[in-house]
């Protein structure tokens, strides 16, 4: 089976969550003529990143009476998509969030575990933090999300594989530094490299989609990655520039890939738990 | 060893993005720039005709009687080269009454007066050009604090406030900046013969280099000194660093209400664009 699939890199508006969804809608009528499946938006699409004391007033819910994602999950019909939000719950407190809808329905959503609230970040001021850590299935195959911060720990990508995720649907809002005399970022290398590594580690699809555009002196440095099992990549984005990327994923590749490698089928997940249970309970 | 090259293609592509964003989402398309004849101003310049348009910058010498005339040349420089609107403001009629109202008066309180000066014509003039004012203040001199408050250190945006003095230097000589300028001793020119490393004590390059350990490195001082810096020469650089704090902020504001700008009431400039 194939997935064609679209990472749309784009900028928003800060805060301005209508004319952030009239261009997602956009996008996904550009996306749905060139056949695509599905199309995975940065982390806070909707909304913008550095939201601080926006946070309460840019909040949806994600279900089909909300006037958002109304308009989203009557796109889904067509194809499958990702959007970034502010999720807030039933007592009010706000997360980081993305969610899968597909045939006018959500079928799940992900709250940011890992809050960056060190250097330049502050999301742990703002956001509650998420607590679980699941994947999930769609039509074609199971899935997992991470947002930004939740792939630079070891932990959600492993427990997604173990969860069967056979494709990882990552998103970002990650501001640009580390500039010196090599041609990409610190921070776009390093991102390229632990998805790469997990792509082979994991023996799957990784697929990141990162934000372009500045909010005041940040800017966001794009280049949308699609890393296939054997860890190869598949397709790039451009750097600093709003762009919808193609990638037809194989799915078979994870066949042929398993069948060379089988990580997966020797991982020793309860010597994983038994050294676990026996580091914690010091 | 310290390396403080800087890929420059990547520099311009991050910063002219960045002077036309911030330009364009609060509904200009146009900035005006103090071209002093130095290296900074000019590379914020270039930068900004890239960014906007040769058309859409204008550039304003604003020399006072006893500036160099190198400096106006160089500026003249500059603006023919990058094609860019310009117009030449002598300020010293604006300037001399303040100054003769105290014949005591410092090169300091002088050096102040003038860069104020040229603030409220650079903010004049961003009136009638219908843009916004582009600073031009690098890294280096805003650590070190080394600029006139709400003077030269004033504007609407600083696309060089990240890089320091020797890296604006490899981004200006990628940019085509004439050799006479990156070549010449830094000066702010306030008085004859001024030049900035004479006035700071050290130079660019070797304050570059602690800055980069001590700034970007975190480096502790005493780790800096252990790197081989003088002990004296750290401890003065941070001393400056911690004094001229109060230079890279707004004035505090007494809290006495339960949301009080700048602790509580937090939103990005760009909110809502």
């Amino acid at each position: 089976m194939q997935l064609n699939l679209a990472l749309a890199q784009i900028t928003t508006k800060l805060g301005d969550v209508q004319a952030n969804l009239a261009a997602h809608l956009n996008l996904l009528d550009e996306a749905k003529r060139q056949d695509a499946d599905l199309v995975v938006f940065p982390e806070l699409s909707l909304t913008g990143y550095v939201l601080q004391d926006l946070v309460p007033s840019v909040a949806h819910k994600p279900t089909d009476d909300d006037p958002v994602f109304k308009h989203l999950l009557k796109a889904s019909q067509d194809l499958d998509l990702v959007v970034g939000f502010v999720d807030e719950d039933s007592r009010h407190r706000f997360y980081i969030a993305s969610a899968y809808l597909s045939g006018g329905k959500v079928l799940h959503v992900h709250h940011k575990v890992y809050l960056p609230t060190y250097g330049l970040f502050d999301e742990g001021r703002f956001f509650a933090w998420g607590d679980s850590i699941r994947a999930f299935d769609t039509r074609f195959g199971r899935m997992g999300l991470l947002i930004c911060e939740d792939f630079w720990h070891a932990s959600p990508p492993y427990l997604l594989w173990l969860d069967g995720a056979d494709v990882f649907l990552l998103s970002s809002s990650s501001p640009g530094r580390g500039l010196n005399d090599n041609e990409k970022l610190e921070s776009a290398r390093w991102v390229e490299r632990v998805n790469q590594t997990y792509a082979s580690l994991f023996t799957s699809f990784v697929a990141h989609t990162n934000r372009v555009g500045y909010e005041d002196g940040l800017h966001f440095w794009g280049g949308a990655t699609v890393f296939d099992p054997n860890g190869e990549l598949l397709v790039k984005g451009p750097y600093h520039e709003e762009a919808l990327t193609f990638a037809t994923l194989d799915l078979n590749q994870l066949h042929r890939t398993r069948a060379r490698l089988p990580l997966l089928r020797d991982e020793r997940t309860h010597l994983v738990e038994q050294e676990l249970k026996r580091i914690l309970s010091k | 060893m310290i390396d403080l090259s800087i890929n420059t293609d990547l520099a311009r592509k991050i910063l002219t993005g960045f002077i036309e964003s911030e330009i364009a989402r609060v509904g200009f398309s146009r900035g005006v720039i103090n071209l002093s004849g130095g290296l900074d101003s000019a590379l914020s310049c270039a930068l900004a005709a890239e960014a906007l348009g040769s058309e859409n910058v204008l550039a304003l010498r604003l020399p006072y009687h006893t500036s160099s005339s190198e400096s106006l040349e160089h500026a003249q420089m500059v603006i023919e080269q990058f094609k860019v609107q310009s117009e030449t403001i002598d300020i010293t009629d604006m300037v001399d009454p303040f100054i003769q109202r105290d014949p005591q008066m410092s090169n300091v309180r002088k050096g102040n007066i003038m860069a104020r000066a040229r603030m409220i014509l650079l903010y004049d003039q961003t009136e009638a050009f219908n843009g916004l004012a582009i600073g031009t203040s690098n890294k280096t001199e805003i650590l070190l604090g080394y600029s006139t408050l709400w003077g030269d250190s004033a504007a609407a945006m600083n696309p060089i406030g990240d890089l320091y003095k020797t890296q604006a230097r490899q981004l200006a000589r990628a940019m085509g900046i004439p050799s006479v300028i990156i070549d010449k001793p830094p000066s702010a020119d306030l008085w004859v013969g001024q030049t900035d490393e004479d006035e700071l004590g050290f130079t660019y390059e070797e304050v570059d280099k602690l800055l980069y350990l001590l700034v970007d490195q975190r480096y502790s001082p005493q780790e800096c000194v252990e790197a081989g810096f003088g002990q004296l020469f750290v401890e003065k650089v941070v001393t400056l660093i911690r004094r001229t704090q109060f230079k890279r902020m707004l004035p505090p504001i007494a809290k006495i209400s339960n949301r009080t700008v700048g602790y509580d009431f937090l939103y990005l400039r760009d909110w809502g664009t």
